[in-house]
């Protein structure tokens, strides 16, 4: 497993990119609960981003709802500025089907409309379901059937290969 | 058997009802229709779900999708505008769609029986019944009968029980007072006629209050009161003395056929919670009222406007709470 430190090191690097070179001075950071805010928080450290961070719970959002029901222990989501006409960047452990973003991205649209989104994710695997795509990327896996990649932590932060009992 | 009367004889009185019409065989809400057999690990998981859905407020958009494409028809043979506007606004929080249908305006007066009245709207594939009717039992005998996969809440049946009201005065309490085994809790009032007094007793004995007491004249408790695991008191100082929370009941002047009562006036003297008498109780005594409140019969005006009172709390919460229970019972989770 890769080191985290130099993952979020070349994410930062990267978002810093990004928006210079939108002319972009600070985005409002949206960690997704619960690994994308361990993220999101350690992105805005090493960026010294001082304004404060937003943090979703997409659980009343999901597409499964009928399927798997209430999740228990919803968190609140946190919004504490304003998206409209705001730069923001959206944050998750890790990116697998693509469903938890557009969740998300339905939420956040319940907050606001923001200038634009643009998606971070510590992880990228292959199996999207969706046609979501991030532009900062921690690392990129290719995974066997039934495998999964999660995100320990928050301290301190690791990554974990799962092989999971039938499929998903 | 379309043409079954709704056998208003034959209805099931208030008592234990089997919980395998209110729950899945898995122990997940189906209905709701009663707080009696509920356990304390699924009043506490609505209270939790209910939580979440309190802290929704602040979105430009207060609503969430999950119950998106579901049709929740509020039918009311009974008057109501808070429980059923807060049921409408629960579901519509919930981006349900929400039909509501008065029938003391409409076809009930035509002669229509309840199981016709059901079997109609069912026609027009709803997924969700909030019911309220003047006969006790009356959600239970519709859960009895409606096509699998359809949930029925109780919103208040007779004298029986109006499970939804109890959760939140539940979270309304837990919010202010957290946890329940420490708290001395007086009901005030008209318990005889109250099917809110019924549940909150009921969830209370479950979420292992320290003390529940009731507190009312002789000729508006019901028999065997004791039962039911409350201390009975007669007389308002002694009831409120040292208590945590005091819940005023509405005098509920419709429901008696009987002279229960000398006169609205004498019971204010008697009964009436007024800020002097809230004296005895502890000095941090939450207020609490169903609503509607009759000022000068039940509470006087400076006590239900007063710093103690969260009787407009409740109200708020009330959404949250039908968020959640409407929530669960839509989203039962496949084993």
């Amino acid at each position: 497993m890769p080191d985290i430190d130099s993952l979020l090191d070349s994410m930062a690097e990267q978002t810093r990119r990004h928006f210079d070179q939108r002319g972009v001075e600070q985005p409002i950071v949206v960690g997704i609960h619960s690994g994308g805010v361990w993220i999101a928080e350690a992105l805005r450290k090493r960026l010294g981003y001082s304004r404060p961070m937003g943090k979703l719970d997409i659980s009343f959002y999901r597409d499964d709802f009928s399927r798997i029901g209430m999740h228990p222990q919803v968190r609140p989501s946190e919004l504490p500025e304003e998206l409209d006409n705001e730069h923001v960047l959206l944050v998750d452990d890790v990116l697998f089907t693509g469903r938890t973003i557009r969740a998300a991205l339905n939420e956040l649209f319940d907050y606001g409309r923001p200038a634009s989104v643009t998606l971070a994710v510590l992880v990228e695997r292959d199996g999207r379901e969706l046609p979501v795509q991030a532009t900062i990327v921690g690392a990129h896996f290719e995974l066997a059937p039934g495998e999964q990649i999660k995100l320990r932590g928050p301290d301190p932060l690791r990554l974990e290969r799962v092989q999971l009992e039938n499929g998903r | 058997m379309i043409t079954e009367a709704f056998p208003a004889a034959h209805l099931p009185q208030p008592g234990p009802l089997p919980n395998d019409l209110q729950l899945t065989p898995d122990g997940q809400l189906r209905h709701l229709l009663t707080i009696e057999g509920l356990n304390r690990e699924l009043l506490t998981e609505i209270l939790d779900n209910a939580e979440s859905f309190a802290n929704m407020n602040e979105k430009a958009v207060k609503k969430v999708p999950l119950l998106r494409g579901k049709t929740v028809v509020n039918l009311f043979f009974e008057p109501s505008t808070r429980t059923r506007t807060t049921f409408e606004l629960a579901a519509k929080r919930l981006s349900a769609d929400v039909l509501n249908i008065n029938v003391s305006t409409s076809s009930a007066t035509k002669g229509e029986s309840l199981l016709d009245t059901l079997r109609n709207i069912e026609a027009m594939n709803v997924d969700m019944f909030v019911v309220r009717h003047q006969q006790s039992g009356a959600a239970h005998f519709m859960a009895r009968h409606v096509e699998p996969g359809i949930s029925v809440l109780n919103a208040g049946d007779g004298r029986h029980a109006h499970p939804t009201q109890a959760l939140l005065d539940m979270f309304t309490i837990r919010r202010f007072k957290g946890d329940f085994t420490r708290l001395r809790i007086a009901i005030v009032g008209d318990i005889l006629h109250s099917r809110v007094a019924r549940s909150q007793i009921h969830a209370l004995n479950i979420l292992q209050a320290g003390e529940v007491r009731v507190v009312a004249p002789h000729s508006l408790l019901p028999a065997h009161v004791e039962d039911l695991g409350v201390h009975v008191f007669h007389n308002l100082e002694e009831g409120l003395h040292e208590v945590d929370v005091v819940i005023m009941l509405r005098l509920q002047r419709e429901r008696m056929e009987h002279a229960h009562l000398p006169s609205e006036h004498e019971y204010f003297q008697l009964f009436g919670l007024t800020q002097r008498r809230l004296l005895t109780a502890r000095p941090d005594c939450l207020v609490m009222h169903p609503g509607p409140a009759n000022r000068g019969v039940e509470i006087d005006s400076a006590v239900a406007d007063g710093a103690q009172s969260v009787i407009l709390r409740q109200v708020t919460f009330g959404i949250a709470v039908r968020m959640a229970v409407m929530s669960m019972v839509m989203g039962i989770r496949s084993a």
